[in-house]
């Protein structure tokens, strides 16, 4: 994995600010460029291709529109640190491939700071300060689900090998 | 019919933990495990479900893997409003045709009102739904939770899905809530008091004399809405209650005896004393900002909603119409009324609720997600402030980035209709 350049979020950011409603029946490309406007409207214009996203408690709350992970991976986002996350966003960003990392010292990140996790180790390294940050580990078999690229691809491999 | 694989013998296992070990074929489970669960139920609709997972069973070269196991329900596009709406909707219809898929709704209502009123949620069910609503079916003592479109597509073609065995916090009431406070009032309140996240995504069990005085509608808010207090399922033992709710809508009912928590399982508990919860208010823009409605006197919304899967049902409406009779909406203000079911609907109008809510001045809605989705043209306009029977005020997810949600009872909706201030239906509920 390389560094990212992180973006800095509250608790609670809910789903309909990764994916507003008004947009939900556009392109993808639509929705993404309106992601997370509502709390910073800077983000979905300069978000760069392998930038790190860093939010508070219960981060994805709210509706089980998979169209928030699907905007952050548009946007090129990766990986989202932050201390815990709601059960189905948790769930949708393993099934297409985006990293999530709950980390309770992620006070200890700052806006662009720079970040490159280590989801194995269950660690966070931040390169602008020098500190390892601990995360909760991912269980290896989700982890094996995102080397593969996510549920559907994994899903394809298994039906390939005629095990379900 | 539905029954746990162990009887006896076992170790003392939570609700959650039964329906899970049943649905994973093993006697008994940990908490913490990672489980695969065969799914008894998947429900999905028109947004989440038919143009999202199609495209998915296509590139995996597989077709639904029960479609007897699935039910459709077209709600969130509904009424069409343009070519797009009118896309999603006709996507959905010729692929459950192609599917053969039977147990298709189609603008009948809303999802989570939809399956129990055609009494397919049953007690010891391990189901999925492709909505965060989907905990409702809890209510039924079944397992029920929301999942992504991705996901709901992997179950489809293998109908299993993993699932880390939760732990079980149950929330009792004890006594009786006072008249005019709603379910909807005791899930803002816990909302209030735990937080968004305070389920973490564990299983919340409702119980106490309370819950088991509550119509199978009510239980059915409590469930709903514990998906805003981060929770994958919000459940309650059946009962007599759940029982007659079954036999009413068509469906078997199956003995409820093992489908309860063991006394000596495994729990967090949090007791509350249901007399003194007042009617809540939650302000913009978090169901977690919740507070008596004594608080919130001063604000006079625009516009009243009774909507949505949490706040139109029948109950709902009839609860709106015992504060409405002979009373009128102050003018000026917008009363809407978006009934949550057609069959609920017709019910409502057979039993003069209805006429109550339109001799009012309410204005009906179609049956359908509506404002509380705000996919549709309908929206809160810039600035506009809402009172609203919905689950969530997240920032313009109604409307306008400047709208401003404020969230509480059918009832609290109704009283606020009367004065034109947020107001407490206590205060109209006279001696009876
Ligand atoms: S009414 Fe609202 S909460 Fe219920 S399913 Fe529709 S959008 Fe979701």
């Amino acid at each position: 994995m390389k560094p990212g350049r992180s973006w800095i979020f509250g608790d609670d950011v809910d789903t309909d600010q990764m994916a507003p409603g008004a947009y939900m029946k556009r392109s993808l490309e639509e929705l993404a460029s309106h992601c997370l406007e509502r709390l910073n409207p800077d983000f979905a214009k300069q978000v760069q291709s392998g930038d790190i996203v860093v939010g508070g408690r219960n981060f994805g709350a709210g509706s089980s529109r998979e169209q928030a992970v699907q905007s952050l991976l548009q946007l090129g986002v990766t990986t989202v640190i932050a201390e815990s996350f709601a059960g189905i966003f948790q769930r949708n960003a393993f099934n297409l491939g985006l990293l999530v990392l709950e980390c309770e010292e992620r006070d200890n990140i700052r806006e662009g700071d720079l970040i490159l996790p280590d989801p194995k180790k269950g660690m966070v390294l931040n390169q602008t300060t020098g500190e390892q940050l601990s995360c909760k580990k991912v269980p290896e078999f989700l982890l094996q689900m995102l080397e593969d690229g996510g549920l559907v691809p994994h899903l394809e491999k298994k039906l390939k090998q005629g095990n379900r | 019919m539905i029954r746990p694989q162990n009887v006896k013998d076992s170790l003392p296992q939570t609700l959650a933990q039964k329906i899970i070990a049943r649905a994973a074929g093993k006697a008994e489970v940990a908490v913490g495990e990672i489980e695969i669960g065969s799914v008894d139920l998947a429900m999905i609709h028109d947004s989440g479900g038919p143009r999202r997972v199609a495209p998915i069973l296509e590139r995996l070269g597989v077709e639904v893997w029960d479609p007897e196991k699935l039910v459709v329900v077209t709600d969130h596009y509904v009424p069409v409003f343009d070519a797009e709406s009118r896309a999603i909707l006709d996507l959905a219809r010729d692929w459950v045709k192609k599917q053969g898929v039977a147990r298709f709704h189609d603008e009948e209502g809303i999802c989570h009102v939809v399956l129990p009123e055609n009494g397919y949620l049953k007690p010891g069910m391990f189901a999925v739904g492709g909505d965060s609503h989907s905990p409702t079916g809890g209510a039924f003592g079944c397992y029920m939770f929301g999942i992504g479109a991705t996901e709901m597509a992997g179950v489809l073609a293998t109908g299993e899905i993993w699932i880390r065995v939760p732990e079980t916090i149950r929330i009792e009431w004890e006594g009786t809530f006072q008249k005019g406070v709603m379910a909807k009032d005791v899930m803002l309140f816990l909302c209030g008091r735990l937080g968004m996240d305070g389920g973490r995504y564990q299983a919340v069990e409702y119980c106490g004399e309370a819950v088991s005085e509550l119509s199978m509608q009510e239980r059915m808010t409590l469930s709903n809405m514990s998906a805003e207090l981060g929770a994958q399922a919000g459940l309650i033992a059946p009962d007599a209650t759940t029982m007659k709710w079954l036999e009413d809508h068509g469906s078997e009912s199956d003995p409820v005896e093992p489908w309860q928590t063991d006394p000596d399982a495994d729990f967090e508990y949090h007791r509350f004393d249901a007399d003194q919860l007042e009617p809540q208010v939650a302000a913009p823009h978090s169901p977690a900002n919740a507070a008596s409605v004594s608080e919130y006197n001063a604000i006079r919304p625009d516009v009243l909603y009774l909507g949505a899967c949490t706040g139109a049902k029948l109950h709902d409406r009839r609860a709106a119409a015992s504060i409405l009779k002979e009373n009128r909406v102050q003018s000026g203000i917008e009363f809407w009324v978006a009934p949550s079911s057609k069959r609920d609907f017709h019910e409502a109008r057979k039993e003069g609720v209805m006429k109550i809510l339109e001799d009012a001045g309410a204005k009906i809605l179609p049956t359908s997600c509506g404002l509380c989705a705000g996919y549709g043209p309908q929206r809160l306009g810039q600035g506009t402030v809402c009172l609203s029977s919905t689950a969530r005020n997240f920032k313009g997810r109604m409307g306008d980035e400047s709208s401003e949600v404020y969230l509480a009872s059918p009832m609290t909706v109704a009283s606020t209709a009367i004065t034109g201030y947020i107001s407490d239906p206590r205060n109209f509920l006279g001696a009876s």
